[in-house]
């Protein structure tokens, strides 16, 4: 089989079989990011050893038959992930030189599960990006036309993904940032609700809004690598204690009487006419699987993006504010004092997008400001949140496009942020009311590039909304189509 | 002149409380390790680390506003407060800001210097300390962080008090409560008990407020009163003069005994304050509140009005007695052991205080047990020995950790009662001093002193001073 249709469900039997080895697979991955790295620059950080190792002791544990889902499965990482004694630069220079003392729990938890760690992949800036271009290790291509963006933030980790040079992935998702990189690769990205998994060791952008989650091939495997990463952390305050449940077990549950519904704010004007008819398409699909389709509004969309910009940009602000030089990372000083060490290590350090932001934030919690824009934004969140509650009374998921356009070309919209923010538009909601949402591939525009469909469950809905996907992705052979390269 | 304006003050306080670890991590609060060992990723505010709260802060800031007469929330929140210093390793502190855990409180203070009133206390917030810097010779300055994210207590009273003398009452009540309360070890020079005090001046009967200084660095009681005193009168002068006092921040120079502005430091600092993502809302549901009220010790003040009313001793024994939580317990087990409270307060105030000072240990280990002092205390009641003799027999415990009976028993201590063998010693006596007999009878009764001391020197203090007068009397009456 080739590498590129390696899945977490397959590989697992091929290995606890001993058809074939961790160290085995191991090798094709890393004989695949070298054949393609050059092209993509999809990793910042590669261990190779360290795999090799990790393989090495998975094959005993298989061969001991104490394989866990995971143990043997080569995955790759966004570099925004804590990685004990591997650099962590969360794409910026000024954690170029950065190594964690200590592991993410997400990365814990993979690593009791015996996976393969292979690398760090790229990513904007602190998350903080819709295209992978603003990444201090370069922009990451997207492997189904290298002119174009791969999306972001998460771009490296949905290129690795369907590049073949891993077999799933972990990205970060604070307003779209899993789902539309996801998008525009043509795999499947999945944002938990808020509090489902843990963000201990996560590099903090925007801590109310930012969630972990798994970029995979199929469906099943986002099921396999949610359910390993997903539960309470003591050490995250902000995760719930709630139960996991089967993910994989209930996925064949089929749509049939499921209300799935369309909100109207969604299909707008500015919609792509190649998107508009692949997830039109897909409305039929699930009409066909016997759902009940029905149009809904959640009437404050219009306010998303920039309620997002001020409470992502106030917290970033903050969040942003260690990076000052005094313990780790790179510090830039000639000379002069305290306030010259801060100005030079900052100024030298953070790029344009995250300077930006950092600025926006600072002016939306400053005093005289507060009320009119972080407080205003903090209230219209509610108002988002309680339209997405309301809708969930009437339906059981909501089905969306994920981003207005395929993926753009690279440097198209550098120049002009606000065209870049709104290409977010629609995945920043999901954030903003803490729910589930996820992408899956359902269609191609003109020039060959992939378009994903948004499904919206309801908070601690992933049971239901991984259901509805797979019923999706048996209905159709989008997820089987992978980019030559 | 200085009749002429009102001083008013406002007091912060920091309360370094004795959780045995930090407030948002599991790194160990202990005093004087080395250097940036109590650390984690947590307080090292390394990139992804997330705080999570440390439930005996809140039992500690509920028990701390339950005492000072607070309203407890049902629902706080933490707040960021936003600034940058190489000792503050996220950029911001966790504190609270709106919505603080306590609010609305009271302490009632009196002396003898002013009239007892009522200081209100605005709010109790709990929130994370910072780092400390150390400024090397030559090697630039140095951060430890092993303080860093200590838990802390900050009390802020209404601007209530009028003068230093009201200042330092309700600072040392403060700190005698949260003491008490085992939540704070009260060490002022550790910093474990910090005040920031804000004062101002205004012409009295004017009715808004004076601009005001913040004044730091206040280690000591007599450091804050030096301070407060100097800048009522440095405002007062400067006012007098034709100027205007600017609002900032001064350092209090204890060498110098002046405060000093602290120039360099941004005037008005924009905290960008905002609820910390990281942290839910803290929600202390009313059987919480009442478990930590069930478990709350007696106060210094309750127990002073118990000692009064119920135990019937004077004010100042009481005072005395009840300042702090050890030698109250020490009194309490003594009384339980031997219920005169009047002879046990002597005791305790007289000798074991006086021992302790001597000998420089802590009331909790005084050798001399409450249960072993209840044993020299029933000996003086039942006659056996004397008072003075019971200081002989404290220092021989002191010394050897024996009981009463058995230092009286071994020193043959115990007081001659017995009229046949003390009308021996008296006859010896009244033989040996035909003189001091004769003036005695001739009227001069003054000597009878003379004779209790000979008798009780003959008997070696052993004898009951009460008989040897009456037999005394008897004996020098019968010869007529």
């Amino acid at each position: 089989m080739s590498v590129l249709q390696l899945t977490i469900s397959g590989l697992r039997e091929e290995l606890q079989a001993q058809r074939t080895s961790a160290v085995a697979v191991t090798r094709r991955c890393i004989e695949r990011i070298d054949n393609t790295d050059d092209q993509l620059n999809t990793f910042v950080s590669r261990c190779d050893d360290s795999a090799f190792q990790d393989a090495t002791a998975a094959d005993v544990r298989l061969s001991a038959g104490k394989a866990a889902t995971l143990t043997g499965i080569p995955l790759g990482l966004k570099d925004i992930f804590s990685t004990k004694g591997l650099r962590t630069t969360c794409g910026s220079k000024i954690l170029a030189n950065y190594v964690p003392v200590y592991d993410a729990t997400v990365v814990e938890r993979l690593r009791e599960q015996g996976a393969v760690i292979v690398g760090k992949l790229n990513m904007d800036e602190f998350a903080m990006g819709s295209s992978n271009e603003s990444s201090a290790a370069g922009v990451c291509r997207n492997p189904w036309d290298t002119n174009h963006v791969p999306g972001g933030s998460s771009g490296g980790s949905a290129v690795a993904v369907a590049a073949g040079q891993v077999v799933a992935a972990l990205g970060t998702d604070t307003g779209g940032s899993i789902r539309q990189p996801a998008a525009h690769c043509g795999v499947v990205g999945l944002k938990p609700t808020y509090g489902r998994v843990s963000r201990y060791g996560v590099i903090a952008y925007a801590s109310s809004l930012d969630q972990v989650g798994p970029i995979t091939r199929t469906v099943e495997d986002c099921a396999l690598l949610l359910e390993a990463i997903a539960g309470y952390d003591p050490c995250d305050s902000t995760s719930v204690d709630c139960p996991v449940p089967d993910y994989q077990a209930s996925l064949r549950d089929g749509v049939a009487g499921k209300k799935i519904g369309l909100p109207q704010e969604y299909f707008i004007a500015g919609l792509d006419p190649a998107v508009k008819a692949a997830v039109d398409a897909a409305v039929e699909v699930y009409r066909g699987l016997g759902a009940e389709l029905v149009p809904v509004s959640l009437p404050h969309t219009d306010y998303s993006v920039a309620c997002y910009y001020l409470i992502a940009t106030a917290e970033a602000s903050s969040n942003l504010a260690r990076y000052d030089g005094v313990r780790f990372g790179v510090r830039h000083c000639t000379g002069g004092g305290l306030i010259d060490m801060y100005q030079q290590t900052r100024s030298a350090g953070f790029g344009a997008e995250v300077k930006r932001r950092i600025m926006l934030g600072t002016y939306a919690l400053s005093s005289g400001y507060y009320d009119a824009y972080y407080l205003k934004a903090q209230k219209v969140r509610t108002l988002i949140r309680q339209d997405f509650l309301k809708a969930f009374e009437q339906v059981d998921l909501l089905l969306t496009p994920v981003a207005p356009t395929a993926a753009f070309k690279i440097g198209e919209k550098m120049d002009d942020p606000l065209q870049m923010y709104l290409s977010d538009i629609f995945t920043i909601p999901a954030n903003l009311a803490g729910t589930c949402a996820m992408s899956i591939p359902c269609g191609f525009d003109a020039a060959g590039l992939p378009i994903g469909l948004q499904l919206i469950g309801k908070p601690f809905g992933e049971e239901e909304m991984l259901q509805a996907a797979w019923a999706f992705e048996q209905a159709t052979d989008w997820h089987t189509c992978r980019p030559t390269l | 002149m200085k009749t002429r304006y009102e001083t008013v003050i406002g007091l912060e306080v920091h309360v370094q409380l004795t959780t045995a670890t930090k407030i948002f991590c599991g790194c160990s609060t202990a005093f004087g390790q080395s250097p940036n060992s109590q650390t984690c990723p947590v307080c090292l505010g390394l990139p992804g680390a997330l705080p999570v709260l440390n439930r005996e802060v809140v039992n500690a800031a509920i028990k701390t506003g339950l005492a000072t007469n607070c309203r407890i929330a049902p629902y706080s929140i933490f707040a960021r407060k936003n600034y940058f210093y190489p000792d503050l390793p996220k950029g911001y502190q966790i504190s609270q800001f709106e919505l603080p855990i306590c609010e609305q409180g009271w302490l009632d203070i009196s002396s003898e210097e002013f009239a007892a009133k009522r200081i209100g206390i605005t709010r109790i917030h709990m929130e994370e300390d910072a780092g400390k810097l150390l400024h090397a010779a030559n090697a630039g300055s140095l951060v430890d962080l092993n303080r860093a994210c200590t838990p802390l207590l900050e009390v802020v009273s209404e601007p209530d008090m009028r003068s230093a003398a009201e200042a330092i009452a309700y600072l040392k009540q403060l700190h005698q409560i949260v003491v008490y309360l085992g939540v704070c070890d009260g060490n002022m020079e550790e910093g474990s008990f910090r005040c920031d005090a804000n004062v101002s001046v205004r012409p009295v009967g004017q009715a808004e407020l004076g601009t005001r200084a913040e004044l730091k660095n206040l280690n000591s009681f007599r450091f804050i009163k030096q301070a407060i005193d100097y800048e009522v009168e440095r405002q007062i002068e400067l006012i007098e003069e034709g100027g205007k006092v600017v609002q900032e921040t001064r350092l209090f120079d204890p060498d110098a005994g002046v405060t000093r502005s602290m120039r360099g430091k941004e005037q008005a600092h924009d905290y960008r304050y905002f609820p910390d993502p990281d942290l839910l809302p803290l929600e202390v549901s009313e059987g919480w509140i009442a478990e930590v009220r069930a478990a709350l010790p007696e106060l210094p003040d309750q127990k002073r009005r118990r000692y009064e009313e119920q135990l019937g001793l004077p004010a100042y024994d009481a005072a005395v007695l009840s300042a702090e939580r050890p030698l109250a317990e020490y009194f309490e087990a003594l009384v339980v052991r031997h219920n005169n409270p009047k002879l046990c307060s002597n005791w305790v105030m007289g000798e074991v205080l006086g021992a302790i000072r001597e000998n420089n240990v802590a009331i909790d280990d005084c050798p001399v047990t409450p249960e072993l002092l209840a044993g020299i205390l029933k000996r003086i009641e039942d006659n056996s020995i004397s008072g003075k003799i019971a200081k002989t027999v404290f220092s021989a415990i002191w010394q050897t950790g024996k009981s009463a009976d058995e230092v009286i028993a071994e020193r043959g201590l115990k007081q001659v009662s017995d009229s046949a063998a003390l009308a021996a010693i008296i006859a010896e006596v009244i033989a040996a001093n035909p003189t001091e007999v004769a003036e005695y009878r001739g009227g001069k009764e003054k000597l009878m002193g003379f004779f209790v001391g000979q008798v009780m020197k003959e008997s070696k203090g052993k004898a009951n001073p009460g008989l040897v007068n009456q037999l005394l009397k008897e004996h020098l009456q019968q010869k007529t």
